[in-house]
């Protein structure tokens, strides 16, 4: 005991207090963490208890998926049933379908949405002047804050048919929107539209970040425009590039709820019936509260799953990775 | 109208005295470059244009007559102009409610937002905080595995949020990511200088970040603030799954519920006179109003706010 605390003091006979601290019993040095970081813990303390009510318990009622469910006892369920609503989930002739709506849909999304900001980032950084480059990214930013159920709106009006401003492109007859073939590239298109301008923001930021003298040498060696982003400004944004999409594959089967329940009708349902707005039928509309939890878990894990693949493939491959 | 930057444009100010088979090479490559150059603004000025124009179309046509926009003669400006579709959105109780309800939840949940999420991510960007690593794991982590919709769903229940107008604000007190944002935005952007000065001038922790950190944050306070206020203002979400009252609903399930009367009234227009297409004209006037009316505060408060939004999500992109 003695020979443990005389590690603490040096050669001069002086206690280092850190080393000292760590001596400590358990119960001390909590008391000693406590006395010092009281206010860090009161500052993170709402926060702490927001996210542990509104998500870690939510995440504990996950067992209900393997459970019969109880109004009685609400998130944790009755009977322990196993696998029984994922088994039922997956023979249920919904299954196939809305897998594949579900991975149409959002893959679309994930690859459109992955490189049309890129190439937008591209092309903006290419302006010269800070005036125009500003006024481009503020329109190119500004859809991304109207609401869905808007943007839903102004697809029903532009794709009606005869009036509507694409919709008379097609002709006559019944909108695209009633079509389950065109579900999914509208919607890609749709968010393609919303959101590149403000996903690029961050490729931005990432190219004026360029060395200039990398230009400069460029240059000496002959590059042309085309050659200066093709070896100079792609290479800068490409670790950015590439935390973006294993950010994305962990939301490969998270297709927006809204939008797709907004864009449904009984028509396109074939084409539009996703995970989500199944789940959200099966749980919340029939009442079926275990069969929907299963089927939640059942995308949140799958979405995981692509979250660590990709995460695992990015850091053999490129060294970068989010963990 | 776009200028493209002269950063290729130095072949046109030095000849090079090299060599005739060098100047002519540069030549070549500066009319290549040309060319990209035209390319490129092309490119932009039809990106401005397919992103711009579908936003000023439902402007001019919610001013215009509405047999002149079905009959596709309202193209740059309104024709025929007139406010009928405004007078009857304005009219219409439906509107009002949901704006009022609209601007309480999204005041209260903005307000309740800042003042969660800023200490938070003060105190996980202080080095000496030892568990903030674990901490910040466990905050991420509900980024990426979640209980989904229907424990959610039975959880509001048993604390009796549902059908309250509480749940529009506690449950999403915290957004992860804007924590992260904040969390970066203080690591980075606050001298650590200023905690010793304000050590050395005896004020507490609470007190630094209180009278030195929150004064000094007015632009990722800025940016967060409009994140979480774009999101109370356009969620459609939570009135639709949790609320069942109408008169507490918020102005994106009172618009939706709008736009789908008018839908099922295009529906029903099959057979029918003069009178069925005067109705049909009067719901589309609606249509383009109320879309507007309830698109118009964040297109107000936008131009404010856009010079943060660089300097916003650059500090989000530095995350460590």
């Amino acid at each position: 005991m003695l020979t443990k605390a005389m590690s603490a003091v040096d050669e001069h006979g002086v206690i280092d207090n850190n080393a000292a601290r760590k001596l400590l019993p358990w119960y001390k040095k909590l008391i000693w963490h406590c006395k010092h970081f009281w206010q860090h813990w009161l500052l993170v303390l709402p926060a702490m208890v927001f996210v542990a009510l509104f998500a870690y318990v939510p995440m504990y009622g996950i067992q209900l998926a393997f459970r019969d469910f109880v109004p009685s006892k609400g998130l944790t369920g009755g009977k322990w049933v196993g696998f029984k609503y994922f088994k039922q989930f997956f023979t249920s002739p919904m299954f196939a379908s809305t897998m594949l709506n579900t991975f149409k849909i959002s893959l679309g999304t994930l690859i459109l949405g992955f490189i049309a900001p890129i190439i937008l980032a591209l092309l903006i950084n290419q302006i010269g002047s800070t005036k125009v480059k500003g006024f481009v990214q503020t329109i190119t930013y500004m859809p991304h804050f109207i609401s869905t159920v808007v943007v839903v709106a102004m697809l029903n009006i532009f794709l009606t048919p005869d009036t509507g401003l694409i919709g008379k492109l097609f002709g006559t007859g019944t909108s695209m929107l009633d079509d389950p073939n065109a579900i999914a590239p509208i919607y890609w298109i749709s968010e393609m539209w919303q959101h590149c301008g403000w996903n690029a923001i961050i490729y931005l930021a990432a190219l004026s970040s360029v060395d200039l003298s990398l230009y400069e040498a460029a240059k000496m060696d002959g590059a042309g425009r085309l050659q200066l982003i093709r070896y100079v400004d792609l290479p800068t944004i490409m670790p950015t590039c590439v935390i973006l999409l294993i950010m994305n594959m962990g939301s490969v089967l998270n297709v927006g709820f809204e939008k797709v329940w907004l864009m449904q009708n009984a028509m396109n349902l074939p084409g539009s019936e996703v995970i989500s707005t199944y789940t959200f039928k099966i749980g919340i509309q029939s009442f079926q509260f275990s069969y929907g939890t299963a089927i939640g878990l059942f995308n949140t894990v799958i979405n995981f799953a692509f979250l660590i693949i990709a995460n695992w493939i990015s850091k053999r491959v490129s060294e970068t990775s989010i963990f | 109208m776009t200028q493209i930057s002269g950063k290729v444009a130095s072949s046109d100010r030095f000849k090079s005295p090299f060599s005739r088979g060098q100047s002519r090479q540069k030549q070549q490559k500066s009319l290549s470059d040309r060319f990209v150059d035209v390319m490129i603004v092309i490119a932009i000025i039809a990106v401005v244009v397919v992103v711009l124009y579908p936003l000023w179309f439902i402007i001019i046509a919610s001013f215009s007559d509405q047999t002149k926009v079905s009959s596709g003669q309202v193209t740059i400006w309104p024709q025929g102009f007139t406010l009928a579709g405004y007078l009857r959105v304005f009219q219409d109780t439906r509107i009002w409610t949901g704006y009022r309800n609209t601007i309480i939840y999204t005041v209260l949940g903005t307000a309740l937002n800042l003042v969660v999420t800023l200490p938070a991510a003060f105190a996980l960007s202080r080095v000496e905080f030892k568990p903030r690593r674990l901490l910040l794991f466990l905050f991420t982590f509900t980024m990426y595995f979640a209980g989904g919709l229907i424990p959610n769903y039975l959880l509001f229940k048993q604390l009796g949020l549902l059908n309250s107008m509480w749940v529009f604000i506690l449950p999403g007190a915290v957004s992860v990511w804007n924590l992260i944002i904040a969390r970066s935005f203080f690591e980075t952007s606050i001298p650590e200088d200023l905690h010793d000065a304000a050590q050395i001038d005896g004020l507490s922790l609470i007190g630094y970040f209180m009278r030195v950190v929150i004064p000094l944050s007015s632009a990722i306070i800025a940016v967060i603030g409009l994140y979480y206020f774009v999101g109370h203002w356009n969620d459609y979400f939570t009135g639709l799954i949790y609320i069942r009252d109408d008169s507490m609903q918020p102005l994106q399930n009172v618009l939706q519920s709008i736009l789908l009367a008018n839908q099922t009234n295009q529906m029903g227009s099959g057979n029918g006179g003069q009178n069925v297409m005067q109705q049909q004209q009067i719901a589309d006037q609606i249509k383009y109003g109320v879309i507007l009316v309830s698109t118009l505060p964040l297109l107000v408060i936008y131009p404010f706010l856009q010079k943060y939004f660089n300097k916003g999500v650059m500090i989000g992109a530095v995350k460590g």
